[in-house]
């Protein structure tokens, strides 16, 4: 029996995840580590799908509120990218400020959400939207700004106007970009929810996992954070899958592998 | 009577003139002559091959015609008018193929079509037939049959370059442009393409800018060659290449071909030294 090249790849991933797992399991029994300070992943898979009927509205809630603040920030981070992208000006003015937005701990700009906006989803929705956005800009910039000049100048000569070289050149250029932006931003849009729900909500999983920490149940705090990264994987792979689909064609070695 | 007739006339006597044009690049006091006074005019199917030493404004020329540079000072026409005024359509191909890596090779060649009018106002209706037709038999006149639906990574350099002739053709332009198509290519796949290029040509006769640094080349291919002096470019020599067509590789071992090529080195080995 033959397994093809990937599947062999992935049998190895898996099995290396399995091992992670158990070694960690492994060492809690042989240390004797108290489950306050960390829980055996048996422990926590089982708390996990135990209290899944009460943790199932927060999971819930922290998608909602990641997706709103993500699609939000894809809106206003591709037109912003767009137009940093296509004027010089646009870009000289943008950069200095985005990079400087970009560095401040978002934790700092919760409490000001907060102060305008309450405590709950709102804040949230801004913090995942503001955690989120700097990749998106960055990389459709980039892929607009970096098209080649001369795939331009061949629909220029042909007598091309802007709108025509933006929609046959500039935008499936910067596609790749985009998609690689997404993936990334999604996973921060996530941080961003859990933190302001830390901060300030009563619902979400931020919310659990600070109610959790607080009773001392340190099992269903480590539940809330399987849950979230379980999360983050599957919109990570929503997202690698379009971008599979729409934009292959910059991935071509993968191509090759396939035909 | 006869003055309006006339007129009407003039666009199709020449395609392109340019009018003591100067082009000047750069800012402030950094600047510096591209290309000086030049004066040309193009005769509706010449094939126009122009030779000099490097960054002697060869492309600039190519790019003032086609319209994506303005002169700094003088005037540009194509087809009696100024350029820029009217959308002509200009086909256009460079060292780079420039395929879209995410168009398969018949969209790419298609390009053109879904651009340029009157193909443009049709494109959605004709591109799966008769548009895809003629892409097909220009990709079967340049020896490339079955590779529209592959994509341009898994093409070799010179079957890009083949493409890529078939996309600045596809739309029968008045008016093609040639910038080192074949500089990248190894000197057999090269030899080749001239003859490709060369029954393309004589198919619809367009007006060809080519510019090159190969002088056989030039030969080869040109009914007219431009010499061009070093920076600040300035047409030196013009004279018309008589070889009747279509020309085989064994015209290049005539002797008057020969002596062709050797002035035209000579004259630019003088005009970089100049």
């Amino acid at each position: 029996m033959s397994l093809s090249q990937q599947t062999v790849e992935q049998l190895k991933s898996a099995a290396f995840i399995v091992l992670l797992f158990a070694s960690w399991e492994a060492s809690c029994v042989v240390f004797s580590v108290s489950p306050i300070v960390l829980p055996r992943p048996s422990a926590i898979f089982s708390t996990l799908i135990l209290q899944m009927p009460a943790l199932w509205p927060h999971i819930l809630q922290t998608l909602v509120t990641t997706m709103v603040g993500f699609a939000a920030g894809m809106v206003i981070g591709v037109t912003l990218g767009a137009v940093v992208g296509m004027s010089r000006t646009a870009y000289n003015i943008a950069y200095p400020l985005l990079v400087g937005f970009s560095s401040i701990p978002k934790v700092a700009v919760v409490p000001i959400f907060v102060l305008w906006f309450g405590s709950g989803a709102v804040p949230a929705i801004l913090t995942a939207l503001t955690t989120c956005i700097f990749p998106i800009v960055v990389n459709v910039a980039t892929g607009l700004a970096t098209t080649e000049p001369e795939m331009e100048d061949v629909l220029k000569a042909l007598g091309a106007n802007r709108s025509q070289v933006f929609w046959n050149v500039s935008l499936p250029r910067t596609m790749p970009y985009f998609f690689a932006s997404l993936k990334i931003a999604v996973t921060l849009a996530f941080v961003g929810t859990v933190l302001s729900e830390t901060v300030a909500s009563n619902r979400g999983i931020g919310t659990v996992m600070m109610m959790a920490a607080s009773s001392f149940d340190v099992p269903l705090a480590f539940a809330g954070l399987f849950a979230l990264a379980l999360l983050g994987i599957l919109l990570y792979a929503v997202f690698a899958l379009i971008e599979q689909r729409i934009c292959g064609w910059a991935n071509r070695k993968q191509e090759f592998a396939m035909a | 009577m006869t003055e309006p007739t006339l007129a009407s006339e003039q666009p199709f006597a020449k395609v392109a003139q340019l009018e003591n044009v100067q082009v000047r690049f750069g800012k402030g006091s950094n600047t510096f002559l591209a290309l000086d006074r030049t004066n040309l005019t193009v005769r509706p199917g010449d094939f126009v091959a122009m030779v000099g030493p490097s960054g002697c404004g060869k492309s600039t020329i190519l790019k003032l015609v086609a319209g994506l540079l303005r002169p700094t000072e003088g005037y540009v026409f194509v087809a009696g008018r100024e350029v820029g005024s009217e959308k002509v359509g200009i086909g256009m191909a460079f060292q780079n193929p420039t395929m879209m890596p995410w168009l398969t090779i018949r969209e790419n060649i298609m390009l053109p079509l879904k651009i340029v009018k009157p193909y443009a106002d049709t494109f959605s209706r004709d591109k799966h037939t008769v548009f895809r037709d003629r892409a097909e038999a220009l990709l079967t006149k340049v020896g490339l049959s079955g590779f529209g639906d592959r994509r341009p990574w898994e093409l070799s350099g010179g079957m890009l370059q083949r493409a890529n002739l078939c996309r600045a053709l596809i739309h029968s332009p008045k008016l093609l442009m040639l910038d080192e198509p074949f500089g990248a290519l190894d000197q057999f796949t090269r030899e080749e393409l001239w003859s490709v290029l060369q029954e393309l040509w004589m198919d619809t006769k367009p007006t060809v800018f080519l510019v090159t640094h190969d002088l056989r080349e030039a030969a080869f291919l040109a009914s007219r060659i431009l010499v061009m002096s070093a920076r600040p470019g300035r047409v030196t020599d013009d004279r018309s290449v008589g070889f009747a067509r279509p020309r085989t590789l064994e015209t290049t071992f005539e002797p008057a071909f020969a002596a062709l090529t050797n002035d035209l080195r000579r004259m630019i080995v003088e005009a970089r030294k100049a």
